[in-house]
């Protein structure tokens, strides 16, 4: 469904030269969830950004569903991206606009009649169990709400992909669970292929299919979640075998008593 | 004339501000001051509102990070803009003679301050409309731009229903500094509230008339401000 070949993304130029995204070949399969991970400034962001073109690579070619989106007029590219949703870390929603306008805007930028965008929209919200906050405001509602009405403004244009650009950073933990569930419910039901951008392994454990490690701009390896099922079964990279151990150790110095003692005493 | 005397003529002066009938006397002139002032405005402001919002969009669309980045006439529009705004009013007002003949036939009178007031507020105006939408940061428009809107549907469909509460403050602001300006209009002979004060009350010494004029700008601008902040609120549903 999503295919990229040797895409490169730089920024800046001359000394200031970065690249973000080095030379990246990727083939994420229709209906799959697939992850992205990677430490703060691996890329992965960035990598993401390049299936809709939000961020246009510097050479590569991006193709989804079978069209190349890197070879579209602005136009024609404007067309297809109806059919890829995505959303995003802090929601990006219109503060000045109700949930549901939010969700029709969505529809108003496809060209849907108005008649039909008020009903589509409802039913969008009816799939993330929000019909009733339609004419909330997004700021009366939580972070998780907010998340859940744009994965509705996402999917009431019906797309074969959607993007999702650290969906649940934002959100405390028990808020994750219900996002990642809606997705992965989502994913089931309507056969969306989902990629799914984060640092947190637990996300990728919980959703994805399929996931790629990046480092440094690069995609250092690939793997099917279902392997991690055989106990053999170790990454290639130290980064890949980092992230799946995914706890948290630190070097911690034994107590020194003494002073603990001292400062008491003082307080 | 010397220090005292203008003490002195100030409290002569004040002596017969709190005659009832001269301020009665003065009715008829204080309510055409209060209307000059009032067309000034409803003039100046729509026009500024109408013509300073596209100028505004356009600054921040050509801006370098903008929607539609052309950086070098971005820098020659933003030179220019700087250019009308940084003009002391009074200088504007008589540096733009020729102009406001050619436009309102006359250089004189309520009319002919009207000109120069809108080529004020315009650039003021379009510096509000940049900045209230440059500050909506970029998570809108990226958001839009994914759901693949067209440069046109961002502007009118997501930074300008964004922007709004701003900018209603914003024209709160231009209406209260523009009815401060319209003071200076007495030097065309454009009239107004403010140039009514600066004739009786400054140059005539009728201090009391002059402090009912004041009053009269300050409830104004009290009026203004009122209604501004409320739909400024009303508006923000942040």
């Amino acid at each position: 469904m999503i295919r990229l070949e040797n895409v490169t993304t730089t920024f800046g130029k001359g000394q200031e030269l970065f690249t973000a995204v080095k030379d990246v070949t990727l083939d994420i399969q229709a209906g799959s969830i697939h992850g992205i991970i990677g430490f703060s400034g691996a890329g992965k962001s960035t990598l993401l950004r390049n299936i809709n073109l939000l961020q246009r690579p510097t050479s590569g070619q991006v193709f989804v569903d079978g069209v190349e989106l890197t070879g579209l007029s602005e136009g024609d590219l404007r067309k297809q991206r109806h059919d890829i949703g995505m959303i995003f870390q802090h929601f990006n929603l219109l503060n000045n606009r109700t949930a549901q306008q939010n969700v029709e805007l969505n529809l108003k930028f496809a060209g849907v009649p108005k008649k039909e965008r008020r009903e589509r929209a409802l039913e969008a919200l009816s799939i993330v169990d929000l019909a009733d906050k339609a004419s909330a405001y997004p700021g009366q509602l939580s972070g998780g709400q907010k998340q859940r009405i744009s994965i509705a403004r996402a999917l009431v244009t019906e797309p074969k992909v959607l993007l999702c650009d650290e969906p649940t950073s934002a959100v405390d933990p028990r808020t994750t669970t219900s996002v990642l569930q809606y997705l992965s419910d989502i994913n089931a039901s309507l056969g969306i292929t989902t990629v799914i951008v984060t640092h947190e392994m637990n996300v990728i454990k919980a959703i994805a299919d399929k996931v790629s490690v990046m480092e440094d701009g690069a995609v250092v390896e690939e793997f099917a979640l279902t392997s991690l099922q055989d106990p053999s079964f170790e990454p290639i990279t130290p980064i890949g075998r980092y992230l799946i151990s995914d706890d948290i150790t630190l070097n911690r110095q034994p107590k020194q008593a003494n002073n603990l003692a001292a400062n008491v005493a003082r307080v | 004339m010397n220090f005292t005397s203008v003490v002195l003529a100030t409290s002569n002066g004040s002596a017969a501000a709190f005659s009832l009938d001269r301020i009665i006397e003065l009715a008829p002139e204080i309510w055409v001051a209060m209307a000059q002032t009032f067309a000034m405005l409803l003039v100046a402001i729509p026009i500024a509102i109408l013509l300073g919002t596209p100028l505004g969009i356009w600054l921040y669309s050509m801006s370098p990070n903008g929607l539609r980045p052309r950086p070098k006439l971005h820098r020659v529009v933003d030179g220019l803009v700087n250019t009308i705004r940084s003009f002391p009013f009074l200088i504007l007002l008589i540096a733009i003679i020729p102009f406001t003949r050619f436009v309102v036939g006359t250089t004189i009178g309520t009319a002919a301050v009207i000109v120069p007031l809108t080529i004020n507020a315009i650039p003021y105006f379009a510096r509000f409309v940049e900045q209230n939408i440059s500050q909506l940061g970029n998570g809108v428009v990226e958001a839009a731009q994914a759901m693949g809107a067209t440069r046109g549907q961002i502007i009118r469909e997501v930074l300008l229903v964004e922007a709004k509460p701003a900018l209603l403050s914003s024209i709160t602001i231009m209406t209260v500094s523009f009815i401060s300006y319209s003071a200076m209009a007495g030097l065309v002979g454009g009239g107004g509230i403010g140039d009514f004060a600066i004739r009786y009350g400054y140059y005539r010494y009728e201090t009391g008339v002059m402090l009912l004029a004041i009053v009269l700008m300050i409830l104004l601008v009290h009026a203004v401000q009122f209604i501004g902040t409320r739909l400024s609120r009303a508006a923000d549903k942040r």
